[in-house]
């Protein structure tokens, strides 16, 4: 009894740089805001008909917690009786929010839903409040590197003596270009909810577009940046995603559902999966998480047309790309550039990946496969592999 | 501008300046090519401390709207931080303003700044994200656009205040929404305690073009700017110069501001009615001009000093009760006995229930008045619900809390139980002494008597220190006063508990010495009884009841005489004669009053007016020394300071504002009086009477 499951829309607020532009906003606020510009673009769906709200946030106190889920539901103005729950995977929250509603609708249970991701790292910096059983070191289940992310890319770089920083500043700077392009040529605004944010000091802003991206960056000015996680390391700011706010929200249906609303759909589920790998090296994760999810869909790496990949920094991306034998600079990875340019507010980042995905898909109806991938905390990997509903080929590969 | 003339005035609070702070907002967000420079007005405080226009605050606004201006924007839009438009001008100044001019530059200034945004060459728009009050609004009816939150309240209370909406809203409004929708929000809700318009009404009334709801409603407001900049949305203006209404609707705002002030012609509704009046042929410029003059008039008087002194006081007292122990020293109240199923104590059970939540039981002499107390609770519980103001369930919650007996047992196990049965000493002191060996030591025992000694009635009893007085007005749920009476023998944990429980029926109160008539009924019943007397001496009737109508009380003596009734105002009578002394006059005119169940010196007409009524006028005293009406405004007036001072001299209060406060919220006497002391003061009623002011000039009067 499995039922098509497809993306209706997909949203968020433009990111911002923690202690910036949403420095007087709530996290809840901002994800109440993406989910009701969300239902406004989609006036057609009628928001009683929502079978659930889950949302993620990596760290779910204060204003991302009392169950954000329902929480946001309740903020956004939803009716009673539609119910949320709240998600976490770290990275992967909003990733996870997405799969776990389309197991609930392929199943048969959930006809429409949302999921989406928030956080706000200015008010919840990584690792804020967490408590690491002391057994982790005690008994070396994991190295002291495992808990600080930029540690466990330089542990990349290590281990792939051949990507070397000079590449990741390469790749870095391409991010920012491309982005800049896509800007340029108004590929992401259009999916960017506009959202009020107060400062006392400077009055209310209507944030319309990414505070993050540098598109004046060089490759010499990335060459020259500290690396904070190691003397001498080749990790650093220029080349890793910021430390951003934001929210995210998608639209998932049942397809059949969907079309007798006539409702939009931008991309169809494949398959996806989640794989582990030693949390030292957890950038690494997405190509576990890979593998496994082409052969439960039945696919080859070849098959796949278009790669969204989070940049959590870039030596994980090409980790990626070095195990695929995909060039570095390939156009049909982050055709809009990635989380090194807008940012990456953690739990949000999954939907993200999805929507530029899903505006990809428009651009590129030879394509009949793409790909959402991304690294988690802890070591682990996770992706999702979706069908371009405007896929116009005729050969099953269709790249 | 030249906003560096006006300088505080001596004494004058440093001003809490509430910044206007400039950005701009992309419009191409939202299908319109350009910028909107967007103001925010923020005092950097929380919502408790609202912003406000003092003369740096409307600089700072004046130079944001500078700054705007200068970056070429397709439209300027003003807002206000989280829950909070502006709240009006900067009251705490205005009690300190000594020159006239300086009233007059405050004046000017306000329409200086203002007016550029009506009147420069964009579009502007108020989204009036939160409260916007006076001066706030006004700021808002000058832009070309209005936005409003659905959960934002708005109006303008200058007229409640004693002022006029002098920053253009006087002018302004009427020529928005027309004569009659401006009286109403101008005059009527003014002087109807000040009603604030929700957002529905707002936009019903045209004062808002669009409504939006809270969560997103700056960004909303400004996809509708972009509507309406793009010629998306088209907003209709009519002209309302030849509308029907406009000589209707200012007698009704003549009519209602005589209604609140018992006929008499007070200054600042006269004065805003005549600003409305002339909006609908005068430019922008004469009528804020004419706003100038009206404000600076106003504000050099002592009425609207007493004015602010009485809004303050309220506010204050509201939350701060003179004299009350610590709330630590307080008992819990988790049931409550009303002794009497009459209408006050049915309307007592109502209120307690209402507010405490927890069960009230109700008793008297037999079954058929306990059932039809009840059924009287009850009953009101379940127009609430047809009112819509309270839900179904929690009436059924609170129903099932009020039960009746005619068994007293019902109260052992009560916490506070309150009197409400006939005004008899000997009763209630039968009465307490039998609820004596019901009660547990530790219940408080309260009586609502207005005039009887409540220490008289503890004589015998075990426990004397736990009985109060616990004094209503009525009608007990809209009149916000209640007056604590604490004998010799009253405890502070008593006291304690009874602040506690007025708090959660969230009445203002004063603590009063056990003194016959307390505060207000003292006050009052010596007033009444100065004017009964001149008519029994052989002053007509008329001239006696219309000698106070200048004063600007909200009813005639008679016609409060009639409210509350002849047996109980002559029972008053009588025991304040008998424990005060003959001061308090008994009238052998309301004795026959009385005697004859004549109810009232006033009847309703076909038409519904009130024409004398031929049955008191046939009762009164033929006595043979008349006076003048004023003989009897003087006279009253010399009779309220006399005893108003023998009060604050006998401890029965502490200071002249508690008696001012009982006399705005237990008597409803206006706040331009001040209550009525500053009023006493301004006339010179105190220095004649008693030697000196009850209030240091500048407290409650011009310095």
């Amino acid at each position: 009894m499995s039922h098509s499951v497809v993306v209706v829309d997909a949203v968020r607020t433009p990111f911002g740089k923690s202690g910036s532009l949403y420095a007087g906003t709530r996290a809840d606020d901002l994800m109440v805001r993406v989910v009701r510009g969300l239902l406004e673009r989609n006036p057609k769906l009628s928001p009683a008909d929502i079978d659930d709200v889950a949302i993620a946030a990596a760290t779910q106190t204060g204003d991302q917690g009392m169950n954000l889920g329902r929480s946001v539901a309740l903020l956004a103005g939803l009716p009673v009786t539609v119910p949320g729950y709240s998600i976490d995977r770290w990275c992967a929250g909003a990733l996870t929010a997405v799969t776990t509603i389309s197991g609930s609708i392929a199943l048969g249970a959930y006809d429409f839903a949302i999921a989406g991701g928030v956080e706000h790292m200015g008010n919840h910096p990584i690792g804020d409040g967490l408590d690491p059983n002391p057994r982790y070191l005690a008994e070396k289940i994991v190295e002291q590197d495992a808990l600080a992310m930029g540690a466990t890319a330089e542990r990349l770089h290590d281990r792939f003596p051949t990507l070397t920083k000079e590449r990741a500043d390469r790749y870095a700077l391409n991010s920012q270009m491309k982005t800049a392009a896509a800007y340029a040529a108004g590929k992401i605004q259009r999916d960017l909810i506009p959202t009020a944010a107060r400062s006392v000091e400077l009055g209310w802003a209507i944030a319309t577009v990414d505070e993050p991206p540098r598109p004046s960056t060089t490759l010499e000015g990335l060459a020259g940046l500290k690396t904070p996680f190691r003397p001498a390391g080749r990790v650093t700011a220029g080349n890793s995603s910021g430390i951003n706010d934001g929210a995210t929200a998608a639209i998932l249906a049942n397809e059949e559902k969907a079309r007798a609303l006539g409702l939009t759909v931008k991309a169809r589920l494949v398959s996806f999966a989640f794989a582990g790998v030693e949390p030292e090296i957890m950038g690494y994760g997405p190509v576990p998480a890979t593998i496994k999810a082409l052969a439960k869909a039945g696919l080859s790496i070849g098959d796949i047309g278009l790669f969204e990949i989070n940049e959590a920094f870039a030596v994980q991306v090409l980790a990626f790309l070095e195990h695929f034998g995909i060039a570095d600079d390939a156009a049909n990875v982050n055709p809009f550039g990635g989380a090194i340019a807008v940012g990456h507010p953690l739990a949000s980042s999954g939907v993200r990946l999805i929507l530029n995905l899903a505006r990809s898909f428009e651009d590129h109806p030879e394509v009949r496969y793409g790909m959402t991938t991304m690294c988690i905390g802890l070591g682990m990997g996770g992706t999702v592999i979706w069908e371009n509903p405007h896929f116009n080929g005729s050969t099953k590969a269709g790249k | 501008m030249t906003t560096s003339s006006i300088t505080l005035p001596d004494g004058a609070p440093e001003e809490v300046v509430t910044h206007a702070l400039v950005r701009d907002v992309d419009l191409s967000a939202f299908g319109f090519n350009g910028n909107l420079a967007l103001i925010t007005l923020d005092n950097g405080q929380d919502h408790n401390r609202p912003n406000t226009f003092g003369a740096k605050s409307l600089a700072s606004l004046d130079a944001a709207i500078t700054d705007a201006l200068s970056r070429k924007p397709v439209a300027i839009a003003i807002t206000g931080k989280p829950f909070i438009f502006a709240a009006g001008a900067d009251l705490s100044a205005l009690a300190f303003l000594s020159k006239r001019e300086q009233s007059l530059a405050i004046g000017k200034l306000g329409h200086d700044v203002f007016r550029r945004l009506g009147e420069i060459d964009v579009p502007t728009f108020a989204f009036i994200n939160g409260l916007a009050l006076g001066g706030g609004l006004e700021a808002g009816l000058h832009c070309t656009y209005r936005t409003v939150a659905t959960t934002a309240f708005t109006g303008l209370p200058e007229v409640f205040l004693g002022l006029v909406p002098g920053w253009g809203g006087a002018t302004l409004l009427p020529k928005l929404i027309g004569p009659e929708r401006a009286v109403q929000v101008i005059i009527l809700n003014a002087l109807n305690n000040n009603t604030m318009m929700k957002a529905k009404d707002a936009l019903a009334l045209g004062v808002a073009d669009a409504v939006f709801e809270p969560a997103d409603f700056l960004e909303r407001s400004i996809a509708f700017a972009a509507k309406v900049l793009s010629g998306d949305k088209k907003i209709e203006r009519p002209d309302y110069s030849n509308d029907p209404a406009w000589e209707s609707a200012l007698a009704k705002g003549k009519a209602a501001a005589h209604k609140k002030y018992g006929g008499a012609d007070i200054a600042a509704p006269t004065r805003a009615l005549k600003l409305i009046a002339d909006a609908r042929t005068a430019t922008r410029s004469s009528g804020f001009d004419a706003e100038d003059v009206a404000l600076a008039d106003l504000v050099m008087t002592d009425a609207l000093r007493s004015s602010l002194y009485a809004f303050n006081l309220i506010q204050k007292k509201r939350k701060k009760v003179e004299g009350a122990p610590k709330p630590a020293l307080g008992r819990k109240v988790a049931k409550v006995g009303v002794v009497g199923a009459g209408l006050m104590a049915s309307q007592l059970a109502l209120v307690m229930v209402r507010n405490l939540k927890c069960p009230v039981v109700m008793t008297d002499l037999d079954q058929a008045r306990v059932d039809k107390g009840v059924a009287w609770v009850h009953g009101e519980l379940a127009k609430l619900v047809e009112k819509k103001r309270m839900s179904a369930e929690t009436a059924g919650r609170l129903t099932g809390l009020v039960t009746g007996s005619v068994d007293q047992k019902v109260f052992a196990t009560a916490d506070f139980v309150i009197e409400a049965i006939f005004e008899e000493l000997s009763l209630k002191q039968e009465l307490f002494k039998n609820l004596e060996k019901i009660v547990t030591p530790e219940c408080v025992i309260a009586t609502n008597t207005s005039s009887l000694s409540v220490e008289a009635m503890t004589q015998g009893l075990e426990h004397p220190e736990r009985v109060i007085g616990f004094h209503f007005f009525n009608p007990v749920a809209i009149m916000p006063l209640l007056e604590i009476a604490r004998t010799t023998k009253t405890d502070d944990a008593t006291t304690a508990t009874a602040v506690f429980v007025g708090k959660e029926l969230k009445k203002t109160m004063v603590i009063t010495k056990d003194s016959p008539g307390f505060v207000v009924n003292r006050l009052l019943t010596r007033f009444m009884g100065e004017v009964t007397d001149a008519m029994d001496e052989g002053t007509p009737a008329d001239v006696a009841d219309n000698a106070m109508r200048s004063v600007g009380l909200p009813m005639s003596p008679f016609e409060l005489l009639g409210l509350v009734g002849p047996g109980v105002a002559l029972h008053v009578a009588e025991t304040l004669h008998k424990n005060l002394g003959p001061r308090y006059r008994i009238s052998p005119t309301m004795q026959r009053l009385v005697k004859e169940n004549v109810k009232a010196f006033y009847i309703k007409n076909e038409d519904g007016g009130y024409i004398p009524n031929p049955a008191a006028v046939a009762l009164i005293e033929k006595g043979t020394s008349p006076s003048t009406g004023e003989q009897v405004r003087m006279r009253a007036l010399n009779a309220l300071a006399e005893e108003a001072r023998m009060m604050l001299d006998e401890g029965v209060v502490s200071t002249p504002a508690e008696i001012d406060i009982c006399m705005l919220l237990g008597a409803g006497w206006p706040m331009i009086l001040g209550g009525i002391l500053p009023y006493l003061d301004r006339e010179g009623v105190s220095e004649a009477v008693c030697g000196k002011r009850f209030h240091e000039k500048g407290v409650a009067s011009l310095p």
